[in-house]
């Protein structure tokens, strides 16, 4: 792969001298009709080039992408995402081309006049009130989505979560019987009590801290999220979240998981992606890779920003509640 | 002032000039040496990116203590991309863009003899030099230049517990900043004023040039935002310094409380992007507004639809003032004004896609005259487009929770504002060079840089998006933490090797430009068939720009081609034939 490099750089810095020591017997700096041809019919190549970067991009690259929502709110968001793709793919493959083929057919010719076209009111009318429409459209597709994600007014029976950032590790707290988290502040930090709960709370003692997020199918679960020194952000790609955790105030997200972990490991696209990325790993020599969910750190938060992680578990609701069962709770913990 | 002949010693013409044409050149040369150091800092992370356990002699060369047997320590990688940020975002397109060419073409395309003051003009530049030199120092910091983002949020930009490039690196960088956005505030005054009252008998408002019309609403979008930025940064020394929390509560950190309490990180980023979101517009007009000079120039036609160019330039201006919540969907804000923040945003895109058909319209049926300029001027186009598209899924509050912060963002920023304004600024190089030099530049060379540039510059970002819908999040030291980025790794050395051979592709511009400085073909007065006033003035560089009288002006920059006339421009200093109608 070095070695590549290396030549590539060659071959750039031979162009470069070459080119010098031509300079200075060339002195050629205006364009003449048999440049404006050679550079037309280059734009005509970079053209073609261009659109073979797209498609070969989208063949070779679609199998690295995140597979379907694993959240019910993200159902709109992967429909909102497709149309707008769809719509930028559009426009972008029609002006491309134009671009490039304008270049390419109107590239100069000697004592030929360019047509004196200065203005017209019709044509700007269209390509302002075509955009403003179609633009129109996805801001209320837009907004409808965004409200139905950030509305969480109406959900009934939300699991609570806390999710508690600091560098560089998540931690996570659950509401317990009482599903109300008890009120927290980093000034009560001590020892193990190390999300800073208030324990003369009464909600507090019920709430049970983990350090592995599992989560029941087919419930709302309201994300509380706090951070003890910097910013994060909490980002669960899979699931279409994201929430910015936020010193000193309490932020919040919600969303409904709508496959198990391992209904979301029998998934074609992740069965696809999984084998891709055991193929990579196969020939490191690395242990095999199974898919699961991930809660990542998404904002700049120090050296180990890249390494700051928290796994997701998805199941039934049953075996989630056998789960929670099974994890002390602060007072246990703190006695 | 013309007739007034004072003696000039080295030190009044070269270094503390007051000729504007003088503080262009010296704008354009600190922002191509800070453009180099900018560049080189990419190719270095992005050697860490694409083999993150790789040793390299260059970076074992480069980085001193800051790497471990050629490898680069998780904290230098932050400081680079930080680094690199700030100068290609502020020292190179804001200072090294506008201030070369607004300093250049306001007089000449005007009609005036100077800026309306030529001892601001030259502290202006003087401050930038020192913010330069001040930015470069704080690299030599033991422990690390800055390094929390080129966004500096709080608390992480704010408390030297939390990162070593917290220390005196940041305070650094601040000082640096705020000597910086002085510089930049004494410059936009002296572009305003200008405008508005050293214009040439004849040159209205509405027979400006595009370029002028650009940076003199980029003068007023830098005049309304930057000072925030400014305010922003006070607090943050204060909060660093002197104890004050307007950014900072409830911190646990090293296993002790701060005092901090009541502040907010979010109150910064508002005042951030404040300024942070009208910056990208700082960038990215003057080069719109050069790209529609020289594809009116070179295509032999009038730029379309003038009046409508000038209409989507304030629009932009105006509505990148009320968008800048668009960066803080997942902050944490009130939902509704992620609403709000989605409908501003999206608006820009009507104004931006009147700029873009316009542009394709007046190439149709053009003559083309492929310049390097030109060249670079398609290419703005076409990046222009290519990221402005993508927009479309960041401006929109709802799309934007998957993508933010990821690789997806990096990748549209980097072609809309990075590429586009860097195209743009080359330009305006090679199109002016023989108005700042009286030389011309090598066109084999500017084919080779171009095309090389342009290949390079979609083959490093069009697969990032790609990268960023993996989820792949930005400022990652490495992939490696994650089987699940296994597969990206392939797709980052395919972008690492395109950088290189982008970065390697501008040695060929640094060749041209330096040595056509000295050895260019030499320039003729209007080199390029231009309408515009600056070809009017000789090739000889004199104070006060014109020998005799300013010339007067009686059309618009644009009749190219116009039908009654033998040649294929007409200067804007012709007067009206009998019967002709101004367009």
């Amino acid at each position: 792969m070095t070695a590549i490099l290396y030549v590539l750089l060659l071959i750039v810095v031979a162009i470069c001298v070459w080119q010098i020591a031509s300079i200075l017997n060339l002195k050629s700096a205006i364009a003449t009709e048999k440049d404006n041809n050679t550079q037309g019919i280059l734009f005509a190549v970079f053209g073609i080039f261009f659109y073979a970067l797209m498609i070969f991009s989208f063949v070779k690259y679609s199998v690295i992408l995140l597979p379907e929502s694993a959240s019910v709110e993200g159902e709109n968001y992967d429909l909102l995402y497709l149309i707008t793709m769809v719509l930028i793919l559009f426009v972008q493959a029609i002006t491309q081309f134009l671009l490039f083929y304008f270049s390419f057919k109107y590239r100069g010719i000697k004592g030929r006049k360019a047509l004196f076209y200065a203005d017209s009111h019709k044509l700007e009318m269209i390509w302002t009130v075509i955009p403003a429409i179609t633009l129109a459209g996805l801001v209320l597709f837009g907004l409808y989505v965004w409200n139905d994600v950030m509305d969480i007014s109406d959900a009934e029976n939300p699991l609570i979560v806390e999710v508690y950032a600091k560098q560089y590790i998540w931690e996570a707290r659950y509401a317990g019987d009482d599903n109300e988290l008890g009120i927290a502040n980093v000034r009560n930090i001590k020892g193990s009590n190390t999300m800073g709960v208030d324990l003369s709370d009464k909600n507090a003692l019920d709430d049970v801290p983990v350090r592995e997020l599992h989560l029941p199918k087919g419930r709302k679960v309201i994300f509380k999220f706090r951070s003890q020194d910097v910013l994060h952000s909490a980002y669960m790609p899979h699931f279409r979240a994201q929430m910015n955790c936020v010193p000193g105030m309490v932020t919040q997200f919600a969303f409904t998981p709508k496959y198990t972990t391992e209904e979301m490991r029998a998934n074609s696209a992740t069965i696809a992606k999984v084998a891709g990325i055991n193929k990579i790993r196969a020939e490191k020599g690395e242990d095999p890779y199974e898919f699961d969910y991930l809660l990542l750190c998404n904002k700049i938060c120090g050296a180990s920003h890249y390494n700051m992680q928290m796994k997701i578990v998805v199941e039934e609701e049953a075996d989630f509640n056998a789960w929670i069962k099974s994890k002390k709770t602060i007072a246990q913990v703190l006695q | 002032m013309s007739n007034h002949h004072h003696k000039e010693t080295f030190i009044t013409k070269y270094v503390f000039s007051q000729d504007h044409k003088m503080i262009s050149k010296q704008y354009l040369v600190t922002g191509i040496f800070m453009g180099v150091i900018g560049v080189f800092m990419s190719m270095l992370f992005r050697l860490q990116i694409a083999w993150p356990d790789h040793s390299f002699s260059i970076i074992e060369a480069f980085l001193g203590r800051h790497q471990d047997g050629g490898v680069m320590s998780p904290d230098m990688y932050l400081a680079l991309v930080t680094i690199h940020g700030t100068i290609m975002v502020f020292f190179v397109l804001t200072a090294g863009l506008s201030g070369t060419f607004s300093n250049l073409l306001i007089p000449l395309q005007i009609g005036a003899r100077d800026m309306a003051s030529g001892f601001l003009n030259m502290v202006s530049y003087w401050l930038f030099f020192v913010s330069s030199v001040i930015m470069l120092i704080s690299l030599f910091v033991e422990a690390g230049p800055a390094s929390a983002g080129w966004t500096i949020y709080p608390p992480l930009s704010a408390l030297p517990q939390a990162m070593p490039g917290s220390g005196l690196g940041m305070t650094l960088w601040l000082v640096s900043m705020a000597i910086f956005i002085a510089s930049s505030l004494l410059g936009s005054l002296n572009y305003i004023v200008t405008v508005l009252n050293l214009r040439t008998v004849g040159m209205k408002m509405i027979r400006l040039p595009l370029t002028i019309w650009a940076f003199f609403i980029t003068a007023i979008i830098g005049v309304v935002s930057f000072p925030v930025l400014l305010s922003a940064a006070l607090l943050l020394i204060f909060d660093r310094s002197f104890g004050t929390s307007f950014f900072l509560s409830d911190i646990f950190i090293q296993g002790e409380v701060l005092h901090y309490q009541g502040g907010s990180p979010v109150l910064f980023e508002h005042l951030f992007w404040f300024l942070g979101h009208p910056e990208v517009y700082i960038v990215l007009l003057p080069a719109l507004g050069i790209t529609s000079e020289i594809i009116s120039t070179n295509s032999r036609k009038p730029i379309f639809g003038y009046r409508a160019m000038i209409g989507s330039i304030i629009a932009i201006a105006f509505l990148s003032t009320i968008v800048w919540g668009h960066h803080m969907f997942v902050s944490g804000m009130n939902p509704f004004l992620g609403s709000v923040f989605t409908f501003t945003t999206l608006l820009i895109a009507i104004p931006s896609a009147v700029k873009s058909f316009n542009y394709l319209t007046t190439l149709w049926k053009g003559n083309l005259q492929m310049n390097p300029a030109m060249l670079f001027s398609i290419g703005l186009v076409s990046t222009f487009i290519s990221g402005g598209l993508t927009g479309l899924v960041l401006g929109d509050s709802a799309l934007d929770i998957n993508v933010h912060d990821t690789y997806f963002v990096v990748a549209h920023f980097h072609l809309v504002m990075g590429v586009s304004a860097i195209y743009g600024m080359f330009a305006g190089v090679y199109h002016w060079f023989p108005k700042m030099y009286g030389r011309m530049m090598n066109k084999t060379l500017g084919y080779w840089h171009f095309w090389i540039t342009a290949v390079a510059a979609y083959g490093v970002f069009f697969p990032m998006h790609f990268v960023g819908l993996a989820g792949l999040p930005r400022r990652y030291y490495a992939n490696t933490a994650f089987p699940l980025f296994d597969d990206v790794a392939d797709v980052n050395i395919v972008i690492t090797m395109f950088a290189i051979l982008g970065g390697a592709a501008q040695i060929i511009f640094l060749s041209n430009f330096f040595i056509s400085i000295y050895k260019g073909k030499k320039a003729t007065q209007n080199p390029w068939k231009s309408n515009t006033l600056e070809w009017t003035t000789p090739v000889e560089h004199i104070h006060g720009n014109w020998p005799g009288e300013i010339p007067q002006v009686h059309r618009w920059a644009y009749d190219y081609s116009k039908p009654g006339y033998k040649e294929d421009f007409v200067s804007q200093t012709t007067p009206l034939m009998d019967g002709e109608e101004e367009s």
